[in-house]
């Protein structure tokens, strides 16, 4: 039997033998949630000495000791601007760029429900727990109806899309009065409300994704080249797929803290296509899209912070403007390229080569 | 025998045995089967054909014999194991018709062809052939930690390179190993994805209407190719709607319209009335009708 299945067949059985069985096994899990917690609000600490010592050699205002939640609100930034290009590479090049925007609707359901829950029930569960969960079980329903039906993905991103507003909107209206003011911050995101608690979780989801697209890179990159031949060389690609708009999901969450629901897709689709103008190599062009994001958030922090503008509009407004530079210098790249193409070597027919033109 | 009928379960015992094996397969999308008590056999080292009018189901026999589908009545075997749940995947290398995936992918010759080495990465480099852990990892501890951080991140090694390098020189082409795959030519394009399946050391090679789209010259390169890997030993199965290109260059002919109308060798097949039956009463050859 599986671990994955042996765990809560135990807890149900301890469950139903007596109750207080489980209480080690909560506390258990408990300790391990503060440990890590314990971990993460560390290394926040680390990071904000490290933005002390950026601010007394530069100056910069946005740095100041006083202003913790900037310090926040770029460490997760910087974060947003590796996870999103390194998932976005390869949803874009398998023409999947608007899923970002159906899991970031589920994203604002899963919010909803998180705010609901708290409202009605006083749970005190961060929304951006229960939208990262929402998100990645709408993620599976992507998959999922487009294996089972045929449908094309853009049509099951649409249903999910939908579904995931109409379910954010319907848990709002039923309990407006509370909910309503707290709803914008996650709709168009806000650099002021970077949480200790949400940049940890920020953090671990950074470190998840990060760490599974190290490991299954060989796959995804395969899966997304050549969906056929990675079937044919043994991969699973439903299983893949899967992994895939999950992490898309985690992403999605992780950047409507300071993006907002309405355009955290650009950062999984912006730099990646302005990466696609300007690289040689799908390694190359990783590296370049995670270098255009980080660049793109950076200057729309800075911009946001000192023109006290919303910086979720202007992080995008950037890196719409650098995909524009990007597509010019892409242009001329082609241009030059063309008058240095080389020489083709041709076949002989016992499998040696020789050279000349093809 | 029945679907579910498993043969040998590993490589070594399957040798000498057919490296694909339909038996009496059936099926069909809808209620209405594509492909009807299909009967066919491909042993190690044959150039055969597979030919048929459009909406034959070539490209769907490809597909079950591949593994990619499972039939609903009669069997597919892989060399020796059942076609679905083949897991030999380095042993296959699969060219497909216009293989152009994303368009504006930016991916290098070279990135494409070391696809062809994933199969051979990961943790099952840690173990022999026999399941055993590999002997180097039981010796050196720095070799054990630095073996399996490269087979968990499916980190290539030297070896990985060099059948890389070797599959780009085959195929000639080494001057455009870091040129984009998009700024190739169809010819040129079909020249990196097989690479793609020599860098993976393939015992078979299926191609579905590889030289669709490629130019005249660039076709006859391809085809030259194909017949010197057939000889060093690899088995070719090619699925084409050239007939031309057909009877020049494979030793077998399959042809197909749901069922089977001809299997055997080339020149019975040109002799032979299954043209005709399979395409219907006006096809010819070209040669034919200009003699």
């Amino acid at each position: 039997m599986s671990a994955d299945v042996a765990a809560p067949l135990l807890a149900n059985v301890l469950a139903a033998l007596d109750p207080s069985l489980l209480l080690p096994l909560q506390n258990g899990l408990g300790a391990a949630g503060d440990l890590v917690f314990g971990v993460l609000l560390w290394f926040l600490e680390q990071w904000y000495w490290l933005m002390d010592w950026v601010y007394y050699f530069t100056g910069l205002e946005m740095v100041n000791p006083r202003y913790r939640f900037m310090h926040r609100a770029i460490l997760v930034g910087l974060c947003i601007g590796v996870m999103a290009p390194l998932i976005g590479t390869f949803l874009v090049h398998r023409q999947l760029a608007l899923i970002g925007d159906a899991l970031a609707h589920t994203g604002f359901a899963g919010v909803a429900v998180g705010l609901f829950l708290n409202a009605v029930l006083d749970l005190g569960v961060s929304p951006y727990l229960t939208a990262v969960v929402v998100a990645m079980i709408a993620a599976l329903f992507i998959e999922l109806i487009s294996e089972v039906t045929d449908a094309y993905n853009d049509v099951s991103m649409a249903i999910v899309l939908s579904t995931g507003f109409a379910l954010g909107t319907t848990l709002i209206s039923l309990n407006a009065g509370g909910l309503a003011v707290g709803v914008n911050q996650f709709l168009f995101g806000n650099l002021s409300t970077v949480s200790p608690q949400s940049a940890a979780i920020l953090l671990v989801l950074f470190a998840v994704i990060v760490g599974t697209v190290a490991v299954t890179r060989n796959q995804l990159l395969y899966v997304t080249f050549d969906e056929t031949a990675a079937a044919v060389s043994g991969i699973s690609v439903n299983w893949y797929n899967r992994v895939m708009v999950m992490l898309t999901a985690m992403v999605v969450v992780g950047a409507m803290q300071i993006m907002g629901v309405i355009l955290v897709a650009a950062m999984l689709v912006v730099p990646v296509a302005g990466a696609t103008q300007v690289s040689r190599s799908f390694s190359e062009s990783l590296l370049v899209s995670v270098v255009l994001a980080e660049l793109a958030v950076l200057l729309g922090i800075g911009v946001a912070y000192y023109g006290g503008v919303t910086a979720g509009g202007v992080i995008v407004l950037v890196a719409v403007g650098i995909y524009v530079c990007a597509v010019a210098v892409g242009k001329l790249q082609s241009v030059r390229g063309e008058q240095t193409t080389p020489d083709m070597g041709s076949i002989e027919a016992d499998g040696t080569t020789r050279t000349g033109d093809d | 025998m029945s679907a579910d009928d498993t043969g040998p379960a590993t490589a070594d015992a399957t040798a000498g045995e057919p490296v694909v094996e339909l038996a009496d397969v059936t099926f069909g999308y809808t209620a209405t089967p594509v492909v009807e008590n299909v009967s066919l056999t491909v042993d190690p080292g044959e150039y055969v054909a597979i030919v048929g009018p459009n909406g034959s189901g070539k490209s769907t026999l490809m597909q079950l014999l591949l593994g990619l589908l499972e039939p609903d009545a009669g069997r597919a075997h892989l060399f020796g194991e059942r076609a679905d749940r083949f897991d030999d995947g380095e042993r296959i290398g699969y060219v497909a018709q216009r293989a152009n995936a994303a368009k504006e992918m930016p991916i290098t010759v070279r990135e494409v062809v070391k696809m062809g080495r994933f199969a051979h990465v990961g943790l099952d480099r840690l173990r022999d052939d026999d399941g055993s852990v590999v002997e180097d990892l039981r010796d050196d501890p720095l070799d054990t930690v630095r073996d399996i951080a490269n087979a968990v991140s499916g980190r290539l090694s030297a070896s990985d390179w060099a059948a890389v390098d070797d599959a780009l020189e085959t195929v000639g082409m080494n001057a455009f190993a870091d040129r984009r795959i998009t700024e190739l030519s169809g010819g040129q394009r079909q020249r990196a994805f097989i690479a793609r399946a020599l860098a993976s050391e393939a015992d078979l090679l299926v191609l579905d209407e590889p030289t669709v789209g490629v130019d005249a010259e660039s076709v006859d390169a391809f085809y030259d190719l194909l017949a010197a890997l057939n000889a060093e030993g690899i088995t070719v199965l090619l699925i084409e709607h050239d007939l031309g290109a057909v009877v020049e260059h494979a030793d077998r002919v399959v042809c197909l319209n749901r069922e089977v109308y001809f299997d055997g060798p080339t020149d019975e097949f040109v002799e032979s009335d299954a043209l005709a039956r399979a395409f219907g009463t006006e096809a010819r050859f070209l040669a034919e009708v200009d003699g």
